[in-house]
């Protein structure tokens, strides 16, 4: 997946009365934790998963996230809530 | 115990509507006094705000038809305001090109178009009006916006050999999502058993072919797939449980636990008019007659597969349909003493001719 986005329709939201980020897609919803969430803000159809991977390390010390965030975004891709806007 | 927290609201914006589906959920009585005034539109505006409040994540704009309702944007706006992910359910007569711009700039979400079957002449024989061209338009309409779209597809004995094609169309349309919903037993479904029911072979192809198209499409396109209660043998968590993830609003206010619950005599449905939908929903009889697993009689409660919490005892309306009473086992069920029943319908007379859903007087039409 080179330029990772949001499948169409999919909303990000903060769920104030779960205390809990979400997914809402078509009729459903998927909760996500907070790294999940913010893995997800960063999927523009303009970054690669590498530019993600550096914007979250830096955000946290320099810590080594990328292999966190090409699993997290196989797996959304896996069940189709990611997709690769170059496609 | 505390009620648990709703995930979804189905708004019944009005029960108008320019299709007859002979298998449409909605009450048979809809023509009558008791649905003569609909709801206004600050009523609904409220309704949406309360239940954001109470958790409630999804709202289906659903009817009868929705854009027959003058307010539409005005209600879509107020459901994005209030936090909601919002889902019109449409026929798609109405969905034009110019609609569904003004419905876009106004926080619509989701479109969903219902076809009643691939094929122009037939789906127009089903639906019992010409509108098969007008709902593919919708549907284009619709994705060249960047709505994500989901087709319906209501399956009975009368389209169900078509599926390939439907497989076919949803995903030259561009859908995200099919929904391949078999008829279910109640509205005015019961009055046209016997034109719907279709035989095991049937299913047994549609299901293969789901199972091919899956395979071949993966993530891009879900297929959600569900079998009738007429040839299980144990129940499904009907509305994932009474009073638990969804509450149904009727156009005339009265919320419901589920579209045909209104068929069950003895519950007293609280109208949003007079009492918030909390207290509805957490204080009302409806909501709480057969919520949770302590309602249950024999034998879910000594259930052998531990199920109680799993199926919620399953169809509360089908259970008063087939043996009489909404509080038994859902006949569905192989421990059901009334399981025979269901066995039976698989056997029903059959005919070709429907009854038409409408507001007025019935009409009866031939195939062909």
């Amino acid at each position: 997946m080179n330029r990772p986005r949001l499948v169409t329709g999919a909303r990000l939201q903060y769920d104030d009365v779960r205390d809990e980020h979400l997914l809402l897609i078509p009729e459903g919803a998927v909760r996500l934790n907070a790294t999940a969430a913010q893995v997800l803000e960063l999927c523009d159809g303009e970054r690669s998963a590498d530019d993600i991977a550096a914007a979250l390390s830096e955000r946290y010390g320099g810590a080594d996230v990328a292999d966190d965030v090409r699993d997290l975004l196989g797996g959304m891709a896996q069940k189709g809530l990611v997709v690769d806007a170059g496609a | 115990m505390p009620a648990p927290r709703p995930y979804t609201l189905v708004a019944e914006l009005s029960y108008q509507c320019p299709l007859h589906c002979p298998y449409c959920s909605n009450p048979v009585d809809i023509g009558g006094e008791r649905y003569r005034t609909e709801l206004e539109t600050e009523h609904w505006t409220r309704v949406f705000h309360e239940a954001r409040a109470m958790g409630v994540l999804q709202l289906a704009l659903t009817g009868g038809e929705p854009m027959l309702r003058r307010d539409l944007d005005e209600l879509v706006a107020a459901g994005r305001e209030a936090g909601l992910y919002s889902t019109l359910v449409t026929a798609g007569t109405r969905f034009t090109r110019e609609r569904a711009e003004q419905l876009k700039a106004a926080g619509l979400d989701h479109v969903q178009v219902s076809i009643q079957s691939p094929d122009a002449e037939e789906n127009d024989r089903i639906g019992g009006i010409r509108s098969f061209d007008r709902k593919i338009a919708a549907a284009r309409a619709a994705r060249e916006l960047g709505f994500p779209l989901t087709i319906n597809c209501v399956l009975h004995r009368q389209n169900l050999d078509r599926i390939e094609e439907i497989l076919a169309l949803t995903e030259e349309l561009g859908a995200q999502r099919l929904e391949l919903a078999n008829t279910q037993y109640y509205g005015w479904a019961v009055v046209n058993q016997n034109a719907l029911i279709p035989t095991r072979e049937q299913l047994e192809r549609g299901e293969a072919a789901v199972q091919r198209f899956r395979e071949r499409v993966g993530p891009r396109i879900t297929v959600l797939w569900v079998l009738p209660d007429i040839y299980e043998d144990l129940p499904k968590p009907c509305m994932g449980g009474w009073g638990r993830t969804t509450v149904v609003i009727a156009p005339n206010g009265e919320a419901l636990p589920c579209q045909a619950a209104t068929t069950i005599p003895g519950l007293e449905f609280a109208n949003v008019r007079d009492h918030s939908l909390e207290w509805i929903w957490n204080e009302s009889d409806a909501f709480a007659r057969f919520r949770g697993t302590d309602w249950m009689p024999e034998p879910c409660r000594s259930c052998p597969l531990g199920r109680q919490e799993e199926d919620f005892g399953g169809c509360r309306c089908q259970a008063l349909r087939l043996t009489g009473d909404a509080a038994a086992t859902d006949p569905v069920c192989r421990y059901s003493p009334h399981h025979d029943t269901v066995v039976a319908a698989r056997d029903a007379a059959q005919t070709d001719e429907f009854v038409y859903r409408t507001m007025k007087r019935t009409r009866v039409a031939q195939r062909g």
